[in-house]
């Protein structure tokens, strides 16, 4: 098979193939695994697919933060201005998640409208913050001096 | 004075790269110069950086707070350890860390790669003096750490906590040694197509530092992993995070050319092959860097947001890579061939796993980047996790394994297949086992059922290597392989049982509770208060047993002043058959405390087998400088 003559070319082939199989392969992947990220105004527009896997980052309402009697689930509305979207998670949240604070949750929409998130990041710090937070950070900065 | 020092001698530093390149590259070298002043000005370039990061250090070691950098990044209360190291726990620290690690490579060369002929060496290192001086542009315009602040503060900001850890010792210096180490072999390379002498005697010169680079690598990987795994609090060793990708793929890269150039080695073939991947690897170490030290990214690992250094740092990444490949399309139509081989032979073999190698490390490439050009092209946001990195990338790993289970019995050039008999045992121990696992326990995955049926297969085969030969007069380099190769099976094995048989709690529990989780027994005794150095805490006790004695975990909830932040702290018990991970969550506020906790089964073997793989590289590098020595002292 690999001739002198032919070993060349027909690495360059098998290299090209492999490389062509790997973006092939990436792109099927990515079609339906990738998590796409939106506000809260976007979900209640009905933007966001139920039961695909999606981010959802807002700010925490504040005085929306509900115990449940399990003591390791909470219920939180994020919200960003316009609409508010009702959350459900069940585990342990970030040291700072807090009310009146960004955050964003990983999860899916559920039918009935809520958010079940399979995990929270929040803001750590000034330093070490979400990138989709840090945007809307700024947006919000921006609209705010527009109205001034 | 100590910053001024340092900083003097970054810009010596940075001028002795200029001139390296014109000694390199200028009239005098092409007329045959010899290797001598281009030599010494490598040496004490390497030296020079070395000096400025012992400055850093030592400015972070006095906590010196007319430093911009130390007055933002560490604190005097801080344990003296996470002073020094925190030196690096920083952007600008950082990437000096890294140019430090790049002279040292430079120098390295410049000592030990003499058997090289002239004027490849001597373009090998032009090469790397220029890619010196491009990242001393970007410390000093850019990054410089030495900036001095005018008043000084009267207190610094401190390190953040996470990365106040033993492991920011380790893991930084580790995985820039790996990324940086590779820079030598894209030299060698560039250097090779600038003469034209791609052979075997490049492939030698270059074998230990790819080597050196991708034990480097690997250990710098598993640390990472085993940090992020106890310290995040989590449960979860790997997330595949941009960030881990970016340290992922020039380790595929690597091991991709560390197979590659022993096939140039011992065959004189895959000339162009072996040289490109050169050029790939350090190109993934630039990638990883430009995703990491951007800003483009935010993490642990992104200290601060900055566009024009983003900007600066793509520029140097577009303009070395891409000079780079048109260096190599330009001159690598003029290599020679190397001699033919069949299909069934080492020589294939070693390209099915350099090819299943560029796959994952497509596809891996592909999905940290996918969510920065959507964003870039689109403006819609969206992330790419382990969904997408375990199907597509997990299969195709698998499918490596089992070539790693063919490969090294096949002879160069051409086989008979006389030693694939041997397969027998292992492929029916694989099989059963796959069975096993498919009957025993319906539900769960396949592919890690698979996995575990395929490391099984690994582990045996891995050893068949050995089988006929006289252990001990067997080379090291041999032995490095099968170790190396066992060590992917038992990485293997580790990350399937883990992924299978994790029991998992999640519970609020007031103190006096028991709490089951696994075969495991957990009593809740109580929380308390604790004090640390520069932080203060809230832990939790927690008596787990299973059968026999009581072992003690302490999980904890810290809070650190400066910054202030707060930071969970699990609690591990490592025992031979796994471990039992436990994190003290948030009060509930009503006498109970939520209480996370993990049994996993075996999931050691996972770094265990990072280890062993780096062990194998250390054996087979180790005994090829042995014997190395050995002939210089014969002669």
């Amino acid at each position: 098979m690999f001739k002198p003559k032919h070993q060349r070319l027909t690495l360059v082939v098998i290299a090209v193939v492999a490389v062509g199989v790997a973006v092939l392969l990436a792109m099927w992947g990515l079609k339906d695994r990738a998590a796409y990220f939106y506000t809260p105004a976007e979900i209640a527009s009905g933007k966001a697919a139920v039961g695909q896997p999606i981010r959802l980052g807002g700010m925490v309402e504040k005085g929306s933060i509900q115990r449940l009697a399990d003591g390791v689930t909470i219920r939180f509305e994020v919200g960003d201005g316009t609409a508010d979207v009702p959350v459900i998670y069940r585990g342990i949240v970030p040291d700072l998640f807090r009310e009146g604070s960004g955050a964003v949750a990983e999860g899916r929409l559920a039918a009935n409208g809520t958010f079940v998130a399979d995990n929270i990041l929040a803001k750590h710090d000034e330093r070490y913050m979400p990138p989709e937070l840090g945007n809307q950070a700024a947006e919000h900065k921006a609209a705010k001096t527009v109205e001034r | 004075m100590i910053a001024e020092t340092g900083l003097a001698a970054l810009w010596l530093a940075a001028a002795l790269a200029l001139l390296q390149l014109f000694l390199a590259f200028g009239p005098a070298a092409m007329r045959g110069g010899g290797t001598a002043p281009v030599r010494s000005v490598a040496i004490v370039q390497g030296v020079l950086t070395l000096f400025a990061m012992a400055m850093l250090m030592l400015v972070f070691a006095r906590t010196d707070l007319s430093v911009l950098l130390v007055a933002e990044n560490s604190h005097s209360a801080k344990p003296w350890l996470y002073k020094v190291a925190g030196a690096w726990g920083n952007h600008e620290g950082s990437m000096l860390l890294w140019v430090t690690i790049l002279g040292i490579a430079g120098a390295a060369l410049a000592i030990f790669s003499r058997t090289l002929e002239d004027r490849t060496f001597t373009a090998a290192l032009g090469a790397q003096g220029t890619l010196a001086l491009g990242f001393f542009a970007f410390l000093l315009f850019a990054s410089n750490p030495f900036a001095r602040l005018d008043p000084p503060a009267l207190e610094g900001r401190g390190l953040n906590p996470l990365l106040q850890d033993p492991g920011l010792v380790f893991h930084p210096p580790t995985l820039y040694f790996g990324y940086v180490g590779l820079s030598v072999a894209f030299s060698l390379a560039v250097g090779a197509l600038v003469t034209g002498r791609v052979d075997s005697a490049l492939a030698k010169a270059m074998r230990p530092w790819v080597l050196g680079a991708w034990i480097m690598l690997t250990l710098g990987i598993t640390a990472g992993s085993y940090w992020a795994y106890y310290e995040l609090g989590w449960g979860g060793w790997w997330f595949w995070d941009p960030v881990e990708n970016a340290s992922l793929m020039p380790w595929l890269a690597a091991t991709a050319l560390l197979h590659s150039v022993n096939v140039l080695v011992a065959r004189d073939s895959l000339r162009a092959w072996t040289v490109m991947l050169a050029m790939v690897a350090f190109s993934m170490s630039m990638v990883g860097t430009f995703l990491v030290r951007s800003g483009i990214l935010t993490s642990v690992h992104a200290f601060a947001v900055d566009p024009e250094r983003g900007t600066f740092l793509l520029a140097l990444l577009a303009i070395y890579v891409g000079a780079a490949f048109i260096l190599f399309a330009v001159r690598s139509g003029k290599l020679a061939e190397g001699p033919p081989f069949e299909l069934a032979s080492r020589e294939a073999a070693l390209i099915g796993n350099n090819l299943l190698l560029t796959v994952i490390l497509g596809v891996v490439f592909v999905g940290t980047l996918y969510p920065l050009f959507v964003e870039a092209a689109t403006g819609a946001k969206l992330s790419v996790g382990p969904p997408y990195f375990n199907s597509v990338a997990g299969p195709i790993a698998l499918l490596l394994a089992v070539l790693i289970c063919i490969g090294p019995l096949l002879a160069w050039r051409r086989d008979n297949g006389e030693k694939l008999k041997r397969l027998a045992i292992p492929a029916l121990a694989g099989v059963t086992v796959l069975a096993i696992f498919l009957f025993a326990i319906p539900d769960g995955g396949l592919l890690e059922k698979v996995a575990l049926g395929i490391a099984s297969m690994l582990a045996l085969s891995a050893l068949l290597p050995l089988v006929g030969r006289k252990l001990r007069r067997t080379p090291l380099s041999t032995w490095g392989m099968v170790v190396a190769h066992f060590g992917v099976a038992v990485a293997i094995a580790g990350m399937a049982t883990s992924s299978l048989f994790t029991s998992e709690v999640l519970i609020a529990a007031r103190p006096g509770e028991q709490v089951a989780v696994g075969p495991w027994t957990v009593e809740f005794k109580s929380v308390t208060p604790a004090v640390g150095p520069n932080w203060t805490a809230l832990q939790a006790e927690l008596r787990a047993s299973r059968g026999g004695g009581v072992s003690v975990l302490r999980p904890q909830s810290r809070f650190y002043s400066s910054p202030p932040t707060e930071t969970t702290e699990s609690a591990i018990l490592t025992v031979p058959s796994g471990q039992l991970y436990t994190v003290l969550g948030k009060s509930a506020e009503d006498g109970r405390w939520q209480l996370r906790l993990w049994w996993k089964p075996l999931v050691t073997l996972i770094w265990l087998g990072g280890a062993l793989i780096a062990l194998g590289g250390a054996l087979a590098l180790g005994g090829r400088a042995w014997r190395g020595w050995r002939k210089a002292q014969e002669a």
